[in-house]
């Protein structure tokens, strides 16, 4: 518990920061950074998670381990997209999105 | 005879013919059809004379004959009272009626044998013919009014499939289609009748609807739609629809031009059968008709009236032998009718009734016989018009002593049926209304004449040299000539009055000198003018007819009827009713249908932008949902 | 202080995370993104968790955002500039985000936290050790395993998505 900072300041934060995240994936034309953008909603996610530990558990430590695991998470899921990324601009020779639009009608 | 279920035979045998010959006739020789056809009728006619010999000569009888049911079964039902059922019911008339058209039928088929022979459809014309038979058989044995429409339409169908039997002459696909629209259209008036009867009364039942004395239309008496009765509505409309099949003016239209199908066609439905299921229906109805809707029984003496007298005027000046013949029936039919329409009930008052029965019984005999006769002449000459034709009794004995004998029996001769018949309805008219008596009378003397002119100008007249030598007819076609010749001459002694009353109850009749002696005398002026006119040649009838002028020229194309018809359905409801109406079935209903098909696919050209390949239209629609989702659940459902 | 301290961290947060999704260069929204995650390590040592703020940098400052400008590299030329997005894209974005925070944010305000009474656990890293291994209450071994599988999932599959085609006529 930090004096003075009240819990819903930090949640604030954190959701507009996962808003932000969202617009950016829904904006951007470019897959790195609409990686980008996914990065900055899980990190949301992780101060969501680790705020709630410290101001609704202090004795517990679920929070912190389940942002340890995202953490972990978000690396993998990074790696494989950027394998991704690379395999398709092989292909295509850019990483425009609208290029990527096989599974349509 | 007690039981007299073998009835059920006399109907279903033609049904099975029918079935038999129509489905399998092509595999056999047509004479197999011809045969097995003719066979069944026999066993029918075999079958209605003894049926007749029992009902009405059994002797088990008091004083009236009774209404047998032998056989009924419930179709359906409607509500606890108005229940359809089908049946077989024996009375006088319908007993009668079985052994006319059986007779005529057996006659006809074979007739049909050697008349048609070599034609192609020989099977299916035998197949017709029994289906006609069977229709018009289930007519006239039914229990109650519903059954007798079913069978009227089924009639109406046999005889559009037996007038456009040559099916590729677009004139008999005309004239089937004719008969069938114009008796279709009255029948929509038999169909309103009966079902304004059947709602004032509750039942459809002959026996109940006829039974003297019955209390079921007592809540009738107070029903009125327009200052006229409901009951005369309902009788009026189903007399309508027996004008229809009977040919009375303004419906006759379709008569005439029926003569395009076989001549045997021509001699069982339109000569003995098929047209007198009309006067049949109104006999049925007779007891309602005479009682509750007097009004109703008044128009049809009239119209009966006015369409013979109508009919023999345009007999007058035709020259196709048919035609004249068909006017003959129309002219014979408005006899019959003009009889029901003046008679009472009961006794001697119901003298007309009898006559109008008698006449039909006497009628479809030599009716049949001449156009039997007339389709021997046509066959021999290959032609159906008098100014083709002359001195033929040189050539064909046979044909020409039987036409005679009928020419003289629809002429009054005494001695033979049409005299006793003829007579007993002008002295019915004479009893009731004057009017009607003299137009009957002047119609004796006219009907006399234009038979004496056939007669003449076919047998006598100029002696024609023929490009090959006209030849009497097999004996198959002559056998039913003679055979029904003899039933002309002695018909006229069955005791009717004792046989078929519009009570049941036999009466006593005498020879009224009266009536008789100037209606005989008046016949044997018609046929003494035409002797001086026709025998010889001569070219006084065509000078007669300049003289005449415009009225010969009205008279010769039948008043114009079919014109004026002609041009209202043409001008009037083709364009005013039926355009719109097919405009409006193709562009707006089909408009519609397809409209919904366009629409369906319109939209789902549109949806199917949504599946667009895009990640982020699909994460968009992710996150929108999940959203809508939320708001839904916080705030609608959790409050 | 602490204070101070938040709000100059959520500024930092904030400004660089919308910088990130509207910039048109490519390599400086790398680096606007490295400077949100320095600033969420921030946030974290506020909140006295060093080992995650730790781990915070070590794995998402130096190994992702270091993947990123690796990949960057390899599939853009540096100076190109982005087009601006669609404007369907824009304004789905923006409906969403306003609509979603404007939801989530009245949702929370409405709701009482309770705060929790217990008294704050002192964290080290023994603590957060042996609750990492141990497989009674509080245990996290399973997680663990797991997560050192999905790791080398992902190793081997990136390798094998990214693998050249033998078939293509290449040197190599």
């Amino acid at each position: 518990m930090i004096q003075g900072i009240p819990l819903e300041h930090f949640l604030i934060v954190s959701t507009i920061m996962f808003f932000i995240g969202i617009c950016g994936f829904i904006i951007r034309r470019n897959l790195i950074t609409m990686l980008m953008a996914i990065e900055l909603i899980l990190n949301s996610v992780n101060i969501n998670f680790v705020v709630f530990n410290r101001y609704l558990y202090p004795d517990q430590l679920q929070g912190q381990f389940f942002s340890l695991f995202i953490v972990g998470i978000a690396a993998a899921e990074a790696s494989v997209a950027i394998a991704l990324i690379i395999n398709i601009y092989r292909k295509m020779q850019n990483i425009e999105v609208e290029n990527v639009n096989e599974l349509k009608f | 005879m007690t039981g007299y279920t073998y009835t059920v035979f006399i109907l279903i045998i033609p049904l099975v013919m029918f079935l038999i010959t129509g489905l399998l006739g092509m595999k056999w020789k047509p004479i197999v059809s011809g045969l097995m056809g003719t066979t069944g009728m026999g066993i029918s006619w075999v079958l209605s004379l003894i049926t007749a010999g029992s009902y009405f000569f059994g002797g088990h009888h008091a004083e009236s004959f009774q209404t047998i049911i032998p056989f009924e079964m419930t179709w359906l039902r409607f509500s606890e009272t108005l229940i359809i059922k089908m049946g077989i019911l024996l009375d006088p008339i319908s007993v009668m009626m079985l052994v006319v058209i059986t007779t005529i039928s057996f006659m006809v088929h074979l007739y049909s044998i050697g008349y048609m022979h070599g034609e192609k459809g020989f099977q299916r014309f035998f197949a017709f013919l029994s289906l006609f038979t069977f229709s018009m058989l289930g007519l006239v044995i039914a229990t109650n009014i519903f059954q007798m429409y079913i069978f009227w339409e089924l009639v109406g169908v046999s005889s559009f499939l037996l007038i456009g039997f040559y099916y590729q002459k677009p004139s008999a696909v005309a004239a089937s289609k004719k008969a069938f629209i114009v008796t279709r259209f009255a029948d929509l008036g038999f169909l309103i009748g009966i079902l304004i009867l059947s709602f004032v009364t509750g039942t459809f039942d002959f026996g109940k609807l006829t039974e003297p004395g019955t209390a079921i239309f007592g809540s009738a008496a107070s029903m009125s739609f327009m200052g006229v009765s409901a009951l005369t509505w309902a009788m009026t409309l189903i007399f309508i629809g027996g004008a229809g099949k009977s040919a009375m003016f303004p419906l006759h239209i379709w008569l005439p031009d029926a003569m395009e199908g076989p001549t045997p066609v021509s001699a069982l439905i339109h000569a003995a059968t098929m047209v007198v299921a009309g006067v049949f229906l109104v006999a049925r109805m007779f007891p309602v008709i005479h009682f509750q809707a007097p009004a109703a029984q008044e128009i049809i003496g009239y119209v009966g009236g006015f369409t013979s007298l109508f009919a023999a005027v345009i007999a007058i000046t035709q020259y196709d032998i048919k035609r004249v013949l068909a006017f003959s029936t129309l002219s014979q039919l408005g006899y019959m009718m003009l009889a029901l329409g003046v008679s009472g009930y009961g006794g001697e008052e119901g003298l007309g009734y009898m006559a109008s029965m008698f006449h039909l019984f006497t009628h479809a005999m030599f009716k049949a016989l001449l156009f039997l006769g007339a389709g021997s002449i046509i066959h021999a000459v290959h032609s159906n018009y008098m100014y083709d034709m002359g001195g033929l009794r040189k050539y064909l004995p046979i044909t020409h002593i039987t036409f005679l004998i009928a020419c003289l029996t629809i002429a009054g001769v005494p001695f033979l049926s049409g005299f006793f018949s003829k007579d007993e309805i002008l002295v019915a008219a004479l009893h009731h209304n004057k009017i009607l008596f003299a137009v009957e009378f002047i119609v004796a003397g006219l009907t006399a004449f234009y038979m004496f002119r056939l007669y003449f100008s076919v047998f006598w007249g100029k002696d024609r040299h023929y490009h090959h030598t006209p030849h009497e007819s097999p004996l198959i076609m002559t056998i039913p000539l003679m055979f029904l010749a003899v039933a002309s001459i002695f018909a006229g002694y069955l005791p009717f009055h004792h046989l078929v009353t519009s009570d049941k109850i036999g009466f006593v009749t005498e020879m009224n000198y009266m009536v008789a002696v100037p209606s005989v005398l008046i016949g044997l002026l018609g046929i003494a003018v035409a002797w001086i006119l026709y025998k010889k040649e001569s070219d006084v009838p065509a000078k007669l007819a300049k003289q005449w002028g415009i009225l010969y020229t009205a008279t010769y194309n039948k008043f114009y009827f079919d014109e004026i018809y002609l041009f209202v359905t043409r001008k009037i409801i083709f364009n005013y009713i039926s355009r719109p109406i097919a405009w409006f079935d193709r562009h707006i209903i089909d408009g519609f249908m397809v409209g919904i098909g366009t629409v369906t696919e319109k939209a789902s050209y549109k949806i199917k932008g949504m599946q667009s390949g895009q990640l982020q239209h699909y994460a968009f629609a992710f996150i929108a949902g999940a959203l809508s989702l939320a708001l839904s659940m916080i705030y609608f459902l959790m409050k | 202080m602490n204070v101070f301290m938040f709000y100059l961290f959520s500024g930092i947060i904030l400004i660089c995370s919308l910088l990130t999704i509207t910039t048109r260069r490519i390599l400086r929204a790398a680096v606007y993104l490295l400077c949100v995650l320095l600033a969420t390590a921030g946030l974290y040592f506020m909140l006295n968790y060093q080992f995650m703020a730790a781990v915070q940098l070590t794995l998402y400052a130096g190994g992702i955002v270091v993947l990123i400008i690796f990949s960057i590299l390899l599939t853009h030329h540096i100076s190109h500039r982005f087009k601006h997005p669609n404007t369907v894209n824009l304004l789905m974005g923006l409906g969403a985000a306003v609509v979603g925070s404007g939801l989530v944010i009245a949702t929370l305000l409405s709701h009482t936290f309770q705060a929790g009474t217990a008294p704050e656990l002192k964290v080290d890293m023994t603590e957060i050790g042996t609750q990492l291994l141990s497989t009674g209450k509080n245990g996290y071994v399973l997680p663990f395993e797991l997560i050192s599988i999905l790791l080398l999932a992902a190793m081997i599959a990136a390798i094998v998505i990214a693998k050249k085609d033998k078939n293509k006529n290449s040197e190599i």
